[in-house]
């Protein structure tokens, strides 16, 4: 049972890992910042099936009240979503004011 | 929860009130008495601080207290930052507040996101938890991100915003990840359990690469949010195009709660991988000086030019941390970079002052051109910048001198020869750059406006404590160098007691 618990848990990370690598390359490269907001949500996905598996894991070793990584999962969400929100308003500004959404079409500032 | 949670909470507390209490106000204020958000603003920083002056007093000689089940530790190091956002702040409020009557943009949003994320910026620096350090990070990323974009008519604030927020969630991203490994590793997301795991078993294990994965992820997080090359590019888009106030804040309370983080991750909870990030600090900061001093050379913007600055003061800091031996701290390093993190608060803030000041009618002021001939036209702030660049290169009896002195000081004592002479070599070689602003305001001849020109009473306070601040440590540095020794818990080191006295 033991040996089960802990290859389940290899499962879980080799996906959450997964799931990390294509939103870094997702944010490494689109261009749409739609896209690219997408991705930075699958990375905190990732880490919240990081959080989750662990916690499932620990609580194995601890008992049921070893909860960090779930309480710590819940407040990652909350963060995403408060991300999210803030980064297409923000996005809405900038496309009242230019037009476009690409990021390689950001380019007052440079150098 | 006791009594105690409540207590060691109060500051943070306060500043969430009156951040809400703002927002609330600022719905019945007509649109002449706008201001007034900033007066509620300045007493809420004040009712914090007279918190953590409570908190203080009520733990006495005792080095710190936890709160909130173990979350929360609150020390004299914690105490010490807390005052020093609150400073920074105070001084940002007062920047702002003709600053945003010129630009139109008076809410009452702006004085409110500011005390939330200094609210967050307190978690950060008192946080014990991983949990609750992640959340006072993002609480404080948030509200930057808003304020970077406030000037909503304005492209170039739009774009800042955006990078900057683009950047700035995917490096959280990133140090979560980071933390979640940490967490699945110790089973623990409280950093000294994490610190012992580390030790006891964990890096001798066949787990050590999932360990060092961990730390590469971690570190890069904190890398970003203290803008150190490679990890500084949404820096100098961030401060050039947020307004110029919020440049300032970001410049040195965001900077400062960054630098809190860091080092309660590095120095509590990643302390036994030491010999592991050792040599990516050497190669971080080595390739932050170098890049952000050459970087600065070329920049004829003002605001980009000390946005670079900055980066290059992040590089001389964290030459601190490296000082020492494979598996000790050394002390002097820290008490560098906490000396450092105090003077650079008040002299970059007083920078960010004088650029603030230039922006009235028709003129940005954040263009090197603008500057041409300032002596001639407001020379009190001509001067004062003049003091101001002196100190940021470093040059005594200014503030800016101390900060670099103690961290090479650390550095000659623990045997970095190399580095700390490459830190001297950047630092004089910064002076070029810091004297081409001396030289516009000196010597330049003046475009634009012949006239001279009106400061507002908030801004010359701001001006006047900056300044101040910055002779007043530059000239007497006992006293903070005390303080900073009362912060750390560390007795007087006789070779600096010979030096103040």
């Amino acid at each position: 049972m033991d040996a089960m618990l802990h290859i389940s848990t290899l499962h879980y990370l080799v996906l959450g890992a997964a799931l990390f690598l294509l939103g870094v390359i997702g944010v490494l490269t689109r261009r749409n910042v739609v896209i690219v907001l997408m991705s930075i949500e699958l990375i905190l996905n990732a880490v919240n099936l990081n959080l989750v598996a662990f916690s499932r894991y620990w609580q194995g070793i601890h008992g049921p009240s070893a909860l960090h990584g779930q309480v710590f999962a819940i407040f990652v969400i909350t963060d995403a979503a408060a991300e999210a929100a803030v980064g297409l308003g923000i996005l809405i500004a900038f496309f009242r004011n230019k037009e476009t959404v690409n990021v390689d079409e950001v380019n007052l500032l440079k150098w | 929860m006791v009594w105690t949670d409540y207590l060691l909470a109060l500051p943070i507390t306060l500043l969430t009130l009156f951040a809400l209490g703002i927002l609330l106000i600022d719905l019945m204020l007509p649109r002449e008495m706008k201001w007034a958000n900033a007066v509620t603003a300045m007493i809420g920083v004040l009712f914090s601080a007279a918190g953590v002056y409570k908190i203080q007093m009520w733990m006495g000689a005792s080095p710190g207290s936890f709160g909130l089940m173990r979350t929360m530790l609150v020390d004299r190091f914690a105490i010490y930052f807390w005052y020093l956002f609150l400073a920074g702040t105070a001084v940002a409020i007062l920047m702002s507040v003709r600053y945003l009557e010129t630009e139109h943009e008076n809410h009452g949003e702006y004085y409110s996101l500011m005390l939330l994320s200094v609210a967050g910026m307190m978690c950060m620096a008192a946080g014990f938890d991983i949990v609750l350090i992640f959340i006072g990070l993002e609480l404080m990323a948030i509200s930057t991100y808003v304020l970077v974009g406030f000037l909503r008519r304005d492209r170039r604030s739009n774009e800042a915003a955006l990078k900057y927020l683009l950047l700035g969630a995917f490096s959280s991203g990133i140090f979560a990840y980071g933390l979640s490994l940490l967490y699945g590793l110790t089973g623990s997301t409280n950093l000294a359990v994490i610190q012992q795991e580390l030790a006891r078993h964990i890096l001798h294990s066949e787990y050590k690469p999932v360990a060092v994965v961990a730390l590469l992820t971690t570190i890069t997080g904190l890398l970003f949010k203290i803008a150190a090359i490679p990890f500084h590019q949404w820096a100098p888009d961030a401060y050039e195009g947020a307004p110029t106030s919020i440049t300032g804040f970001m410049s040195v309370a965001v900077k400062a709660a960054g630098w809190a983080m860091l080092l309660r991750i590095l120095v509590i909870g990643l302390m036994p991988m030491r010999p592991i990030w050792v040599p990516l600090l050497v190669f971080v900061s080595i390739a932050t000086m170098t890049g952000a001093n050459f970087a600065a050379l070329t920049q004829t913007n003002t605001k980009r030019l000390l946005a670079y600055s900055s980066i290059a003061h992040v590089g001389y800091m964290l030459l601190g941390l490296i000082a020492g031996t494979a598996t000790q701290l050394s002390a002097d390093g820290i008490k560098g970079i906490l000396i450092y993190l105090l003077v650079y608060t008040f002299m970059n803030l007083g920078a960010f002052a004088v650029i603030t000041s230039l922006r009235h009618r028709n003129v940005v002021g954040d263009e090197l051109d603008d500057l041409n001939g300032l002596y001639s036209r407001a020379p009190v702030e001509a001067v004062l910048m003049l003091v101001f660049m002196l100190s940021l290169a470093g040059i005594p009896p200014l503030a800016g001198f101390y900060g670099k002195y103690f961290i090479f000081l650390s550095l000659i004592e623990s045997g970095h020869y190399v580095l700390a002479s490459l830190g001297v070599l950047y630092s004089v070689f910064g002076l070029y750059y810091y004297l081409k602003i001396a030289n516009a305001m000196f010597m330049g001849q003046v475009e634009k406006g012949e006239e001279k020109l009106p400061v507002s009473l908030t801004m010359r306070a701001a001006l006047g404590v900056t300044a101040l601040a910055t002779l007043y440590i530059g000239i007497l540095p006992n006293r903070f160098i005390e303080l900073v020794n009362w912060a750390l818990g560390i007795a007087q080191n006789p070779s600096i007691a010979k030096l103040t006295h």
